[in-house]
């Protein structure tokens, strides 16, 4: 019996929200008296492989070779299903981003397993299984109650603390043979937009609206993310306006964040947009109208010009990064 | 070419979220109910492709009890063919996709689509979960939709990126944001047309669920916004550090 964390690889580099991840799965396996394994798929260097050990996982599947050369969510499932009946997974975890999506309902189905997506903490019982996530737009929490032997979760990332368990690791290469009938909706083409800080993992998020006025202004708003080591996202009609790209949108209808800072720069804060960034740590926002919504809801705001403000913040925060 | 939308019933976004039965249920009292937006972008998205290439039909279904039929019927004034509704309560993602997968498996379809989440409980489960019940490809998260013959080529957003799929029918995708700009509204002729349009119910095949929920609980109320002066936004930055402690 095991827990079995499944830790995806960005041309053979884990991530924090891997380390979370682990971190996670060490936590629940010490309540329920098992190891944690970890289980990779693709080329990954054995010096990038130990590093799991740092957080406790004692021994890493790793599953290569040309049919899971490329993503493709019925053979990783059909891996991942293998592996987990193999070492008699009681739960397997995945990342709530845009793979764990993909993959843990599919092996929930596999595996007739209940699973839960985007868990915000460890479980608040083990008998009956009990885990916590956000629903109704943030508005509310959930708890739910997972009654199958084989339990899945994603959990959301930036919601675990990191916490090293040294201990030494072995890796298993696993050979496993993939049935063509699994390979069928293959990747072409993969673009990597390089530089940019995916908005499901970023720890800091930089949004900007319609106060911004013209896609020409943005280059601030760059800067302030550059700095701050911050995701870029926008509001509804900056994406419905072609300033900003649709994979930047934030809000119901785009992506749901969950940073631990959000800045709002001349966003109303319409309760679609709130809707997808209520689940952030702390928010701030600037606007010019002392009126706008998102003054109720941030937790620091600014009054005032955000072509004024945004270049000053700038200079704050060269001046507070330069003193640490 | 016969395609199988999968669309949810949802709390309109602006609605007041309460619970009852010991904080265990939803409150429905007073609810708006919608179809959820990404279906409605899926939705619209088929209805630019059947408008290019003809000869498409669209049945819309989804899960749930009698009170659910005025949102299919929306789905059917949007511009939706039929509907089938499976008589059940959708007690979780597990069950809710084996249905679809029935319905399906009974229809001659050649692909599923829906939204990548309802926006009430946004599990991101219930697409995958069909294609695995099937056995047939699936494409989360697809940004953009375009039909070659038997072929879809398929944008899928990615963790810093994006991938061009391409899969033979058939398969399941979920459309998110760029699948479509704005989701068509209903117009008059729409509206009197669904109501002649077949809305089938058929009952549910069975299903394990395996989560159920708790309870529901509130977040912790977060206080006044704290104002700092325009001038002076290095105190932001220490409070941002020394009081969140998020710097």
């Amino acid at each position: 019996m095991s827990v079995l964390v499944y830790t995806e690889n960005w041309d053979g580099k884990f991530k924090k929200a891997t380390w979370e991840l682990i971190s996670y799965g060490k936590a629940i396996a010490e309540q329920l008296g098992v190891p944690v394994f970890a289980l990779t798929i693709g080329d990954v260097a054995d010096d990038q492989l130990n590093e799991l050990g740092k957080y406790g996982a004692e021994k890493v599947y790793h599953v290569k070779g040309e049919k899971v050369s490329k993503f493709v969510a019925a053979s990783y499932t059909h891996a991942i299903s293998e592996v987990a009946k193999q070492v008699g997974a009681k739960v397997v975890m995945f990342d709530h981003n845009f793979t764990g999506r993909s993959l843990a309902p599919r092996l929930a189905v596999r595996l007739d397993a209940g699973t839960v997506s985007g868990v915000v903490a460890l479980p608040s019982s083990y008998e009956p299984f009990v885990v916590k996530r956000s629903v109704y737009s943030g508005k509310a929490f959930v708890e739910m109650q997972i009654d199958s032997e084989v339990k899945i979760l994603s959990l959301m990332p930036n919601s675990y603390k990191v916490s090293e368990n040294p201990i030494p690791i072995s890796i298993e290469a696993i050979d496993l043979d993939i049935a063509d009938e699994l390979l069928k909706a293959v990747p072409v083409r993969v673009e990597k937009i390089e530089g940019k800080i995916p908005l499901t993992e970023a720890e800091i998020i930089v949004s900007a609206g319609r106060g911004m006025k013209a896609s020409d202004n943005w280059g601030m708003i760059e800067e302030l993310a550059s700095i701050l080591g911050a995701g870029l996202a926008c509001s509804r009609p900056v994406s419905d306006e072609g300033w900003r790209g649709h994979d930047e949108h934030v809000g119901q209808t785009g992506k749901l964040v969950h940073p631990n800072l959000y800045f709002a720069i001349g966003i109303s804060g319409a309760i679609q947009h709130l809707a997808g960034v209520n689940s952030s740590k702390v928010m701030v926002a600037i606007n010019n109208d002392v009126e706008a919504p998102f003054f109720e809801a941030a937790h620091y705001g600014i009054v005032g010009d955000a072509f004024e403000i945004v270049p000053k913040l700038i200079e704050a925060v060269k001046e507070f990064k330069a003193a640490q | 070419m016969k395609v199988l939308l999968a669309v949810s019933h949802v709390p309109d976004t602006t609605s007041k979220i309460r619970f009852v039965n010991k904080d265990s249920e939803f409150d429905k009292t007073d609810i708006q109910y919608i179809i959820s937006p990404f279906d409605e972008l899926a939705l619209t998205r088929l209805l630019q492709i059947k408008e290019q290439i003809g000869g498409m039909h669209i049945t819309a279904v989804t899960v749930g009890g009698a009170d659910v039929d005025p949102t299919i019927r929306k789905a059917l004034a949007i511009g939706a063919d039929d509907a089938v509704r499976v008589d059940a309560e959708p007690t979780d993602a597990l069950f809710v996709a084996r249905q679809i997968a029935e319905v399906f498996k009974n229809g001659e379809f050649d692909f599923v689509m829906t939204g990548k989440e309802s926006i009430d409980f946004t599990g991101n489960q219930v697409g995958e979960m069909v294609a695995e019940f099937l056995n047939i490809p699936s494409v989360a998260s697809a940004a953009s939709l375009e039909l070659n013959g038997n072929i879809a080529t398929i944008i899928r957003e990615i963790d810093g990126g994006k991938e061009v799929i391409e899969t033979p029918m058939p398969f399941v995708t979920s459309g998110q944001k760029g699948i479509a700009k704005e989701p068509r509204i209903p117009n008059m002729r729409g509206i009197m047309m669904a109501r002649k349009k077949p809305l089938n119910v058929v009952p549910a095949v069975e299903q394990a669920a395996h989560t159920k929920v708790v309870k529901f609980t509130m977040p912790e109320s977060r206080g006044a916004c704290k104002m700092i002066d325009a001038d002076n936004p290095a105190e932001l930055i220490r409070l941002l550090h020394e009081e969140a402690k998020v710097l």
